[in-house]
């Protein structure tokens, strides 16, 4: 395969079948034929991207511009005008809002907003997932060779260390750190596990990730594998990802057939398999050693730590846990060098973050920028501002991990440190951005209401805590609350934090403390004057608990 | 499937194919249930004695790993199962009002499985299509975008 200087799409969902879509692509080849373009511009069908009512659609890249309906009449003149002279055919032209799939969202950042900066999406709805060589032509597994020719394992393991990269799946841990833990542990076999268990609620980049890029997270797996010794490893799907399940299955097949995965990989003494486990549906699975427990067949149930995953982890082997998005970043620091890396984001938190957008918002969806911008200016750039002329009142940036961000927050840099110092965090990326229609307590009620029916009911802190936590929010918004509630609020939070085994029971007081902290008279106006100012609770006076 | 299992072939011999094909390790429990869950709706008591004795695990180990995970069931659902999300990205989104109308259309609380036995109405957690919240997934299809006026006729896709 060579490469081409543009590439077309051509929707090839149920719709677009129905409405013409072969013969627009057969007419398609045809032009570019009939115009000498053949060899310079590439055409595939993708089954993922539709608009209603404006099918079939054709996608142009690197300009973005998506045309439809076309019919097989429309297609030479949109070859003569914009492929051979240049010009976009703005009659047939329509705007990327309101599109759905994969590529749906990407196509519409080129050209009509501030650049994104992309490292881990970068071939995501570009090229196409199901074939190798797209990824291969796009400097894929370029990154593996360099290592395994030119590099030593503990030179691996400095490189990422020198690059800064941290942890994407929350917590930020220092991912070369965590590297060199699992090079170090005593063990004749090691694993290396890829967390895409996605279960924060908003979240949805890992599946983009893999869904339109899986070779990245082989390619990426392999070299982690190398640096740290292991030989096997395994993707930990959710098991509602399925078009993720069959994606990076097809990829896994394709790799072995090349020989990038097996024995002596490049004629070198270096071997590697990778396997899928599908999740049953567990958000606690997300927790490392939960996900370990339940590959081995087990209840997701967090294991005490120490020892930590790094030195006894699935089978009681050293095993690294590293997340999608992490990953993702990995191959890239190789090829282009640490130094590369560390010039983009901030001090403390090198590279770029993708962030899911959802909400009360003009425009949802994902976008990658680097750390350090603000939450201001995803809202009023690649959010395009609140809905309605809404204004905004909070964000909250996902699942367990994360918090709720009141208003005076908005303009604190986006990166790990910056965030833990405003005593707040940054979570999966997700961010569900609310205006004042949103009620403190009812969004509290709905996280805790998460929280319990998510705890995996080993600790007591964890399970009865989030319950009772539920409880009393139900309570207050039934108009039922006491001010005695608040001083439980706060304790149960404090103990949640303090007692709990793992990362769920600790994080998942995180609502409660911040409503407390910022939105106190919110609370408190739903206790005192039996009023629920945003005008969303029930305050039916009646109690349930 | 990994195993093709014909119409009205019995438990036990699912249950041997589905070993046959996955091997007798611990670790090939979940993907074995996980199958066993797609090809009859949920677990049945004799799915779990069959596996315990096959691959020698204790049926209590069975059962509480059976129980634990969301996808999977240990009780005989409605011929469509429909699950509602109930995340914050969805609430925020105007998912209420979707699930008061969704429980008024169909007369059933949440859990709860219709007397004829055409409907189990569920709620569950996030699905990562937050994109076009509100989202409510019927068998194997998924809804976004849902209004609470969208609610009596995608139930009427469903006979």
């Amino acid at each position: 395969m060579k490469a081409t200087r543009s590439m077309i799409l051509v929707s090839s969902d149920q719709e677009s079948m129905d409405r013409g879509a072969l013969e627009v692509f057969e007419t398609l080849q045809k032009q570019l034929v009939t115009f000498g373009l053949e060899e310079e511009i590439s055409i595939s069908m993708v089954d993922d991207i539709s608009k209603r009512g404006a099918s079939p659609l054709i996608l142009v890249y690197p300009d973005a511009v998506i045309y439809g309906p076309v019919t097989p009449a429309d297609v030479p003149f949109i070859v003569e005008e914009h492929l051979y002279k240049g010009r976009v055919v703005e009659s047939k032209q329509i705007s990327p809002y309101d599109l759905s799939g994969r590529v749906a969202w990407l196509s519409s950042r080129k050209g009509t907003l501030p650049a994104e900066h992309r490292i881990v999406l970068k071939n995501v709805g570009l090229i196409d997932p199901e074939k190798i060589d797209e990824y291969i032509i796009n400097e894929g597994y370029e990154a593996l060779g360099k290592i395994l020719r030119e590099m030593s394992p503990q030179e691996t393991i400095t490189t990422l260390k020198n690059s800064g990269l941290r942890g994407r799946g929350g917590a930020g841990f220092p991912t070369g750190l965590k590297w060199q833990f699992v090079a170090g542990a005593k063990g004749d076999k090691k694993y290396v596990i890829c967390n895409a268990d996605e279960s924060e609620p908003g979240t949805f980049k890992d599946r983009l990730v893999l869904e339109g890029d899986p070779h990245a997270i082989i390619e990426a797996m392999m070299i982690a594998a190398y640096a740290v010794g292991a030989d096997e490893g395994y993707v930990y799907i959710r098991g509602e990802y399925g078009l993720a399940i069959s994606r990076m299955g097809k990829a896994i097949e394709q790799a072995r057939e090349y020989g990038l995965l097996g024995e002596n990989i490049f004629g070198t003494d270096f071997s590697f398999d990778l396997h899928i486990h599908a999740g049953a549906g567990a958000y606690i699975c997300g927790e490392e050693t939960a996900l370990i427990e339940s590959i081995e067949g087990n209840r997701g149930e967090p294991r005490p730590r120490p020892p930590y995953p790094t030195t006894a982890g699935l089978w009681q082997k050293p095993t690294l846990v590293n997340n999608v998005e992490t990953l993702a970043n990995i191959p890239a620091i190789v090829r282009n060098g640490p130094e590369w890396y560390k010039s983009i984001g901030t001090h403390s938190s090198p590279g770029t973050k993708v962030y899911t957008i959802l909400g009360n918002v003009n425009v949802t969806g994902l976008i990658e920028v680097p750390m350090g911008i603000t939450l201001r200016e995803v809202i009023s750039i690649y959010a395009k501002g609140m809905k309605d002329g809404g204004s905004f009142k909070l964000a909250q940036t996902g699942g367990s991990s994360g918090s709720i961000i009141p208003a005076s927050l908005q303009d604190t840099p986006m990166d790990f440190d910056s965030f833990s110092k405003a005593g707040v965090s940054l979570g999966s990326g997700a961010l569900l951005i609310a205006n004042e229609e949103t009620c403190v307590v009812d969004l509290a009620k709905v996280l805790l209401n998460f929280f319990r029916n998510e705890s995996c009911g080993k600790c007591n802190p964890c399970r009865i805590g989030n319950q009772r936590s539920f409880e009393i929010l139900t309570n207050i918004s039934e108009g039922v609350g006491t001010l005695q509630d608040l001083k439980d609020l706060q304790m149960l939070s404090d103990q949640l934090y303090e007692l709990s085994n793992c990362g769920l029971g600790q994080t998942a007081g995180s609502p409660l403390k911040d409503i407390l902290a910022h939105f106190k008279a919110e609370v408190e106006a739903h206790i005192k004057l039996k009023v629920c100012p945003a005008g969303v609770c029930p305050m039916s006076g009646h109690r349930t608990y | 499937m990994t195993v093709e299992v014909k119409e009205g072939q019995d438990i036990q011999k699912v249950v041997q194919l589905l070993i046959e094909h996955h091997g007798h390790e611990k670790s090939e429990l979940i993907p074995i249930l996980q199958e066993i869950n797609s090809k009859f709706g949920y677990i049945s008591d004799d799915a779990i004695t069959e596996i315990s004795e096959r691959m020698n695990i204790p049926s209590s180990h069975i059962y509480s790993v059976a129980t634990f995970y969301r996808m999977l069931s240990t009780e005989r659902h409605g011929q469509h199962v429909i699950q509602f999300c109930e995340s914050a990205p969805c609430h925020v989104a105007g998912g209420r009002m979707v699930w008061e109308r969704l429980q008024k259309e169909l007369g059933l609380k949440k859990g709860e499985t219709s007397e004829d036995e055409k409907w189990t109405l569920l709620t569950t957690s996030c699905l990562g299509v937050c994109g076009v919240g509100p989202v409510m997934v019927i068998d194997n299809d998924i809804y976004g975008n849902v209004t609470p006026e969208q609610v009596p006729d995608i139930l009427s896709h469903y006979s």
